[in-house]
């Protein structure tokens, strides 16, 4: 019921990266499983830097808010403004119209393939 | 994103505030029921419990606008009985039982000899002997040692009879529709806090008009044996009314939106009922009860804090634990005790514990959301009522 896409690459967070050059990151299916229906988001505004594994929004479910981190070093060169209007597009459609922001990557961040995350997620829902 | 490890708020809608060390979890007789659907499981007050079974939200508006189905197995029941049982509840609980007719219900509360609350309790009266004392999951052994002390002198027996009974409740507008497709009794004729025998998809239950939603409903109790047959029959009849299965994540939401306290929340040891705006609950006249000195006391004096709505200006919720604070000086003054994003009015709602000359309607507060101070504004509860025209 989780799938992962295999064109999108991941973080040990729960967010995917798109391929492009400056790829859009959104939160995995796996996590808006996890979290319940997403009613409220904080997005770093346009023009924020950010750096690997820092804190860089809130996504805040029913029942949970929990910190958005940042997946990689980079500038945020887009958000959102639909999901930031309609956060239940990150449970809709977690791949597509539920994308939270464009990074302006600044350096070669480490990321997990599709079949590394799968494994991850295999593992998380197992135990 | 750290959705996953870390979670600054309660992910379950209930807590164990006993704190046992539960050995292993116990499940329903639904349980392999809910496991069929799919249903996200919750570890609460010792129990293994649906949190949902898809959208929390979805299920949310199923209860407000059709109806839902829930496994409250995990609800205690003890039983009192005897000659003389409808006076030992009056001198054990807070309420008047020796009033209440046979085949009603009333909504009553435990306090510790200081007043503090022990548990919120829905007690039927089954026979002019026979009470049926429901307790929240977490307390039962509470409730339960402290009926069966404060039954010395009295002809009356106490027993926990949890095990003998499994709870489903069937809450929501469209609830009698589902009913009556399910037994031949006169569901329209029960009355809101009414409970009677009645033979359901051919099994005896009890059929009881009271819910924890803020809608019309019923709550089934039945045999744990036969709490399969009667989710099976009340489903299949309810799914042409809109009817879902719902978990505890909506349960909270609903009860929150129609101002309905959860112990261990609104509602502790530390706090009388009078705090919580519930001293209706607290019959001062009646002949000695446990508490009833301190109770008179707290009346007299009024409470130096009080239970309030609070509806914040943004959109962040403020949740339990959070600080209210004075918006002037940022001094804190209270605390949240539960606070969800309300589905149906689509913002948050909150309810906290302020002193008692901050409580007025309008007055305009903040809470500390995770350091940044937020403007709240304290409001009427509950937050939703149903439109009049039901039984209720």
């Amino acid at each position: 019921m989780n799938t992962v896409p295999e064109n999108l690459r991941y973080t040990r967070d729960h967010e995917w990266l798109s391929g492009e050059d400056e790829p859009a990151v959104g939160i995995t299916a796996f996590a808006g499983e996890a979290l319940g229906d997403i009613v409220y988001l904080e997005l770093p505004p346009v023009g924020t830097v950010v750096t690997a594994g820092d804190p860089c929004g809130e996504v805040e479910s029913t029942k949970s808010v929990s910190e958005l981190y940042a997946p990689a070093d980079g500038e945020i060169v887009a958000v959102n403004p639909a999901v930031a209007e309609d956060p239940s597009l990150v449970n809709a459609d977690p791949y597509g119209q539920g994308w939270l922001f464009r990074l302006r990557l600044t350096g070669t961040p480490e990321l997990l393939d599709a079949a590394e995350y799968a494994a991850l997620i295999g593992a998380e829902a197992s135990r | 994103m750290s959705a996953v490890a870390s979670s600054t708020a309660h992910a379950c809608p209930e807590r164990d505030t006993a704190g046992h060390d539960q050995p292993s979890p116990r499940r329903t007789p639904l349980h392999d029921v809910h496991v069929g659907l799919g249903a996200v499981l919750t570890a609460f007050a010792g129990w293994t419990m649906p949190l949902r079974y898809g959208s929390e939200t979805a299920e949310h508006h199923a209860v407000r606008r059709a109806a839902g189905l829930f496994d409250l197995t995990h609800m205690g029941e003890i039983e009192v009985t005897g000659p003389e049982a409808a006076d030992m509840l009056d001198y054990a609980l807070t309420g008047r039982l020796s009033a209440v007719a046979v085949g009603r219900a009333r909504y009553t509360m435990l306090c510790a000899p200081d007043g503090g609350v022990l548990d919120d309790l829905v007690v039927y009266r089954l026979d002019t002997e026979r009470y049926l004392v429901v307790a929240n999951a977490a307390n039962v052994a509470t409730v339960y040692a402290a009926l069966a002390g404060r039954a010395a002198g009295f002809d009356a027996a106490v027993a926990d009879v949890s095990g003998d009974w499994a709870l489903i409740a069937v809450q929501g507008p469209r609830s009698t529709d589902v009913l009556r497709e399910v037994t031949d009794s006169d569901v329209d004729a029960l009355r809101y806090y009414a409970i009677d025998p009645a033979v359901l998809a051919g099994l005896p239950v009890l059929l009881a008009r009271t819910g924890y939603t803020g809608e019309d409903g019923f709550e089934i109790y039945c045999a744990p044996g036969d709490a399969a047959a009667v989710w099976a029959a009340v489903s299949a009849a309810g799914a042409a009314h809109g009817l879902v299965p719902a978990g505890l994540a909506c349960r909270d939401t609903l009860r929150l939106e129609a101002g309905m306290p959860l112990y261990g929340q609104e509602l502790t040891v530390a706090r009388t009922p009078f705090e919580a705006g519930l001293g209706r609950v607290a019959v001062l006249d009646k002949p000695a009860f446990v508490g009833q000195d301190a109770l008179l006391a707290r009346q007299a004096s009024g409470p130096a804090e009080l239970l309030v709505g609070l509806l914040p200006a943004g959109r962040r919720a403020p949740r339990q634990g959070y600080d209210v604070l004075d918006p002037d000086t940022g001094v804190r003054i209270g605390t949240v005790t539960s606070g969800v994003p309300s589905p149906t009015l689509g913002r948050p709602i909150a309810m906290a514990y302020v002193p008692a000359d901050r409580a007025a309607v309008g007055t305009v507060l903040a809470v500390d959301i995770r350091g940044s101070r937020d403007t709240v504004t304290v409001v009427e509860l509950p937050f939703y009522r149903r439109q009049a025209g039901g039984n209720a």
